[in-house]
């Protein structure tokens, strides 16, 4: 840098070629900045995302504009917003949207709630610790498609259905978990909940062990009860990974449509289940209304941008980016 | 576990006091969640192994005996999913190389490398990772199926490869589709750990006059040895469990082409219903490539998912 400012204040007399000779070197530097060679690095990765995830976005907001039904090519013309007020409109759509807001938030609070409980539960010196937290977490590893199969054996409605063989032995009649709209939705929460709370165990586990031992030493010398110190000093300081577990969870649930689609084997899913992926994807290609499927697809985006907006926020103010 | 007070390494747990009672219910609670966590699994493997008289008549999370005990239903499960797995290997395998060493690339070069504006770029890779994939769907079956038709161009070529048919060509959308959308999260996880590397370590390096180029071969790759595995881990996991995409372009259950995740909802259907000896046996086979590697490496795969929400 230092030699480029003396070039520019030595002389103004012979203008031209110094400005050239600056030109250069300008370039010169630019071509040899940090930006420049490491742009390879980071550039041919973001250019293939950015083409997937940004391009695909633009193109599902431009269909979503237009009246396309899967013939021909999409007509984009203006701002036509007739799919998003047919979807607004359209009690199914706003069926799934508040079947959509249960499972998310029901999901990620038991979740989150179960998680910090089993970390707590295991954060002890407890025997075989490492083995119990393996099976805990082991059904992480299994696919959604995977998932769906067990809990519709559990939820199976006859007799030797898993889950009625319990209710039948204690002498009740068997019930029809998924086929009851009133009880789909919490036997899918509980299926997601058996799924993803090691996930949410493993993030509070991995804060709990970053804490500093002493003060809990000094709540303990203080004369704190176990419970105490959890819900007052602990606890309040897992508040990092409690915020990164939520997010993700909640995209899990926005995700859901794998084990609905696979629980069902169709594109209806169980009674009562119906959420906006699950929507969009019946639209789009059972029916081929892929303008509304987009608009659907859009609102969803919308969605998830609300729960990541905050949380970039949240970690650019903890200094995390 | 250490009582002692004037241990300066205590932990969190050794402060909280455990009398026996509360070490009894406190293990009792641990052996219930077992069973909450194995209850599902265990049915499931015991259905597997059942023929169907067995299924009805016995008691679901009872082990098959004498004459209920078959392995037909494996069997069946297997010749129905032995060309998913082909082509789920098929498609995770390169998937996840590839997207693994771009994602390790993009990481170094937002964090070994300081420069302005790197914010923005980042921010834009976070935000790819939180994308539902249902707003990408319509796009990305028009431009494999209508805009850029790869599949149909490479099919006369994968007719010449030993071992690959036409229709596996099929295949190469969708990996490229998963390199595409499985960059952001791992660069994610690779960039957490660059972050943990001291600086001085590319200081020095930059110094001795190393370019870019060198510094991340000779320095980076081979320090990150340990952090490949646990993305390879991760993203093999998530791609061989991926459903939607392979959903959205290849559809059919049926197609030659189909990988495990789409098969499985399709099979042991009938007009009377289910058979959930061949539904188990088939959600077991096809779980059991992942069941494996987590087993074997489960404390690198809790690593990826510890990173990931960091």
């Amino acid at each position: 840098m230092a030699t480029h400012d003396t070039t520019e204040t030595t002389d103004s007399t012979t203008g031209a070629t110094e400005e050239a000779v600056d030109w250069k070197t300008k370039l010169r530097y630019f071509l040899n900045s940090d930006f420049v060679r490491s742009s390879p690095y980071w550039g041919i990765p973001f250019l293939l995302m950015g083409f997937a995830v940004y391009g695909g976005i633009g193109y599902n907001l431009a269909v979503s504009f237009t009246d396309y039904a899967g013939i021909g090519r999409p007509e984009f013309t203006d701002l036509n917003l007739e799919m998003y007020r047919t979807a607004l409109a359209d009690e199914s759509f706003r069926q799934a949207a508040f079947q959509n807001f249960v499972l998310l938030v029901g999901f990620t609070s038991i979740s989150l709630g179960l998680g910090l409980f089993l970390a707590v539960l295991i954060d002890h010196g407890i025997r075989y610790r490492e083995t119990i937290q393996t099976i805990y977490l082991l059904p992480m590893a299994l696919s959604f498609v995977v998932t769906a199969q067990l809990w519709l054996w559990m939820y199976s409605s006859g007799d030797n259905g898993v889950l009625n063989v319990f209710v039948t032995t204690l002498g009740f009649e068997s019930i029809n978990w998924l086929g009851n709209p009133r009880l789909a939705l919490a036997a899918v929460i509980f299926a997601l909940v058996w799924q993803f709370s090691g996930y949410a165990m493993v993030v509070f586990l991995a804060g709990l062990q970053s804490l500093p031992s002493d003060q809990f030493e000094a709540a303990k010398v203080d004369g704190a009860s176990p419970t105490k110190t959890y819900l007052r000093i602990i606890i309040p300081q897992l508040k990092q990974a409690s915020v990164g577990a939520a997010v993700v969870l909640m995209l899990f649930a926005l995700k859901a449509f794998d084990f609905l689609y696979a629980i069902s084997g169709d594109y209806r899913p169980p009674n009562g289940t119906d959420i906006l992926a699950t929507l969009m994807v019946r639209e789009a290609f059972q029916y081929g209304q892929w303008a509304y499927g987009a608009a659907i697809a859009t609102l969803l985006l919308l969605l998830s941008l609300a729960v990541i907006a905050p949380y970039l926020v949240f970690q650019y103010r903890q200094g995390s980016l | 576990m250490s009582q002692s007070t004037s241990d300066t390494n205590l932990d969190v747990a050794s402060v909280v006091e455990d009398v026996n009672l509360r070490r009894i219910g406190h293990y009792t609670l641990i052996v219930l969640f077992l069973g909450f966590f194995l209850l599902p699994l265990v049915t499931g493997i015991m259905t597997a192994l059942k023929t169907n008289q067995a299924i009805a008549r016995t008691v679901p999370f009872m082990p098959p005996l004498g004459e209920g005990f078959t392995l037909e239903n494996l069997e069946y499960a297997f010749d129905r999913l032995s060309s998913g797995f082909f082509n789920s290997l098929l498609m995770a395998i390169p998937a996840t190389i590839i997207n693994v060493l771009l994602a390790s690339m993009a990481a170094f070069g937002l964090t070994m490398v300081k420069w302005r504006g790197q914010l923005g770029i980042l921010v834009l890779f976070l935000i790819g990772i939180f994308v539902p994939y249902q707003a990408v769907l319509v796009p990305l079956a028009r431009f494999w199926n209508n805009t850029f038709p790869l599949a149909d161009m490479l099919s006369p070529l994968f007719v010449t490869v030993p071992l690959l048919q036409g229709y596996h060509a099929d295949l190469v959308p969708l990996i490229i589709t998963h390199v595409a959308y499985g960059i952001p999260i791992c660069m994610i996880l690779f960039r957490s750990y660059y972050q943990s590397l001291p600086n001085s370590l590319v200081e020095a390096a930059k110094i001795d006059g190393a370019s870019v180029t060198k510094i991340y071969r000779r320095i980076i790759l081979p320090i990150s040895k340990p952090m490949f595995g646990v993305v390879f881990i991760y993203q093999f996991t998530q791609i061989y469990n991926e459903f939607l995409f392979s959903f959205t372009l290849i559809s059919s259950a049926n197609s030659p082409e189909s990988p495990v995740t789409l098969i499985i909802p399709a099979i042991g259907t009938s007009t009377s219903g289910i058979d959930f000896g061949i539904r188990m046996s088939a959600a077991f086979l096809a779980a059991l490539p992942t069941i494996i590697l987590y087993v074997a490496f489960a404390e690198q795969f809790a690593k990826g998912l510890e990173t990931e929400s960091a």
